[in-house]
């Protein structure tokens, strides 16, 4: 279980914090989800928790324990993460980088084992990337690639995934599959943090909803609580109904046109 | 196959090691070879192979080796296929190092040291001059704040020797130029313990390297801290690339074509591509070592100027991958 507990951040050199207090908590066993508009501070977050940007208050808890108390190699054995970003500056085959998932275990100098074996290749199965072993990551589709490293995050056998918009720039097919991935691994017993533009999708698989808004918390809860035209509008500052996808009956939220021109004025 | 390339890696360096040591003003026959190393046979073959050639050989292979090395845990580390101990200014400082280490008297063994001192100047003054350039993630930028920083070296070691002796001032453009021609016995002890230690030292980072290529954002979510992994391997590679300067001066673009080399027969991960490459860059810098005794009989030319004509086309052929 991960707790954010009042975090604040801010960059170091800017003059205001880009997260303000908030408090979050992603459960053993179920799939939450963070959600809002570009610079809410979503992916701020997640730099936190690796340590990539200092809290200035506040803490992440890690079943009670502060995060940042845990070496790095700790933290790696028990909470993967999946960031933004991530280019390989010098293409590797799929089995390697799957397999750089166990570094936190290894380190330097241990030498793998038939258990870091098995986890490698029970996240290649869990991920369907098992056919891909041999092939260069820069051969790899937008779709691959993201399941790619998902795997590598699965290799680490964390007992907390956390994604930051694993399904950018993926089709249909492509995001449903990753979104069923990780509502099996939720319900397989790890705690699930995920970072997500895709409100449809999160509305129907997420067991916990958090929207953030200019670095607070502006509404959390279950998705048919969180999910409302009047929280949902003032937040992404455009006109919006939400209506009920009819297929499942979750929470779909439709934007309407006819504010033309009128963008948002708080893009980071 | 994989196997196979070891095989071939080794064969090559040993083969062109066995053609540096036979060839020359006095050639010395294959089968004369091993007596003329025993000190015995033919006792003009063996005064040269024993107290010229084979020195040179052993030293050009330890010098290659630790630029390979370096070269590649640079590259890796910065993500950067560009990066290498000459283009980056590292060489340049340890220089300039050197040459006031040389001035103040030091000993053989505090040599490198005075070059490392030197090279870490110099990587940091690259990096500010980065910074001040902007572009933090643009590979060109900080190679262009390497090679300034390697001209104000440059200029530096000028100034240094404005009052030396005229055979001082020559000697050490010389050496500028790179050569393993006066390589002593006592030299290639001390740089031996340097390129195995600090070389090993990089290739047990190896797999970190790794994780810190796939860039900071994941390498730190892999629990890697990453501005200390970055500096870590940077002080190591520094001081392998200060250890070649202080035995053979500045032998340019080795650590910069040697792991790209490497990378192309399929070697990925960084543990195995860091003994390749300083395999590759043994056999490179012997070969160049070589061709630098033969090209222009009788005169020699500088080490570092063929490593330089090998290394500029090369250079540009990556660089246009880059735009």
């Amino acid at each position: 279980m991960i707790v954010f507990r009042d975090a604040v951040v801010r960059y170091p050199g800017a003059e205001v914090d880009t997260v303000h207090g908030v408090s979050l908590v992603a459960a053993t066993a179920q799939l939450t989800a963070v959600v809002g508009p570009n610079g809410s501070g979503k992916s701020t977050l997640v730099r936190a928790l690796i340590g990539r940007v200092p809290l200035a208050s506040g803490a992440i808890l890690l079943d009670d324990a502060p995060v940042t108390q845990l070496s790095g190699d700790e933290r790696a054995r028990r909470i993967a993460v999946v960031s933004q970003r991530e280019d390989l500056a010098f293409p590797t085959l799929v089995s390697e980088y799957v397999a750089l998932g166990r570094f936190p275990h290894l380190g330097v100098w241990r030498a793998a084992g038939p258990e870091d074996q098995r986890a490698i290749e029970g996240a290649t199965a869990a991920a369907g990337v098992g056919r891909l072993d041999d092939r260069r990551i820069d051969t790899l589709s937008g779709g691959e690639w993201q399941r790619v490293r998902l795997a590598r995050a699965l290799a680490q056998s964390a007992e907390a995934l956390v994604l930051d918009e694993p399904t950018a720039f993926l089709d249909v097919a492509h995001e449903m599959a990753v979104f069923e991935l990780l509502h099996r691994v939720a319900r397989s017993g790890q705690a699930v943090l995920l970072v997500s533009h895709q409100l449809n999708l999160v509305a129907r698989f997420a067991d916990h909803l958090v929207l953030l808004h200019r670095g607070r918390v502006a509404a959390a809860g279950s998705p048919d609580e969180v999910m409302r035209a009047e929280i949902l509008e003032p937040v992404y500052e455009w006109p919006l109904v939400v209506t009920r996808d009819p297929a499942v009956g979750a929470p779909a939220l439709v934007p309407l046109r006819g504010r033309t021109g009128a963008g948002r004025s708080n893009e980071q | 196959m994989r196997a196979g390339r070891w095989v071939f890696l080794v064969a090559a360096l040993v083969a062109v090691s066995l053609v540096a040591i036979a060839v020359g003003t006095i050639s010395i026959p294959i089968s004369g070879l091993w007596d003329a190393v025993r000190g015995g046979g033919d006792p003009l073959a063996a005064t040269v192979v024993r107290t010229l050639r084979l020195p040179r050989v052993v030293a050009a292979i330890l010098v290659g080796a630790g630029l390979g090395v370096s070269g590649a845990a640079l590259q890796g580390t910065l993500r950067n296929p560009l990066a290498e101990p000459y283009l980056l200014g590292v060489s340049g400082g340890a220089a300039v190092g050197a040459v006031v280490a040389t001035a103040l008297g030091l000993g053989v063994v505090l040599l490198p040291i005075a070059a490392f001192v030197g090279a870490l100047v110099a990587v940091a003054a690259a990096f500010i001059v980065a910074r001040a350039a902007g572009g933090r993630g643009d590979p060109r930028v900080l190679l262009m704040a390497g090679v300034v920083v390697g001209a104000f070296a440059n200029a530096a070691i000028m100034v240094l020797l404005a009052n030396a002796e005229p055979n001082v001032v020559r000697n050490a453009l010389w050496w500028m130029m790179g050569s393993v021609g006066d390589a002593t016995w006592p030299q290639i002890g001390v740089l031996a313990v340097y390129i195995v230690v600090a070389g090993g030292a990089l290739v047990l980072f190896g797999r970190e390297i790794d994780v810190l290529a796939l860039g900071a954002d994941a390498a730190a979510g892999l629990g890697v801290d990453v501005d200390r992994a970055i500096r870590r391997v940077f002080l190591v590679a520094s001081l392998v690339a200060a250890a070649t300067v202080s035995a053979a001066g500045l032998v340019g673009f080795v650590g910069l074509v040697v792991p790209h080399i490497v990378r192309a027969t399929g070697v990925r991960r960084h543990r195995p591509l860091f003994v390749g490459s300083a395999l590759t860059g043994a056999t490179l810098v012997v070969l160049a070592d070589l061709l630098a005794r033969i090209l222009r009989p009788p005169a020699e030319l500088p080490l570092g100027a063929v490593t330089a004509l090998i290394g500029v086309p090369f250079f540009l052929s990556k660089l246009r991958q880059l735009t």
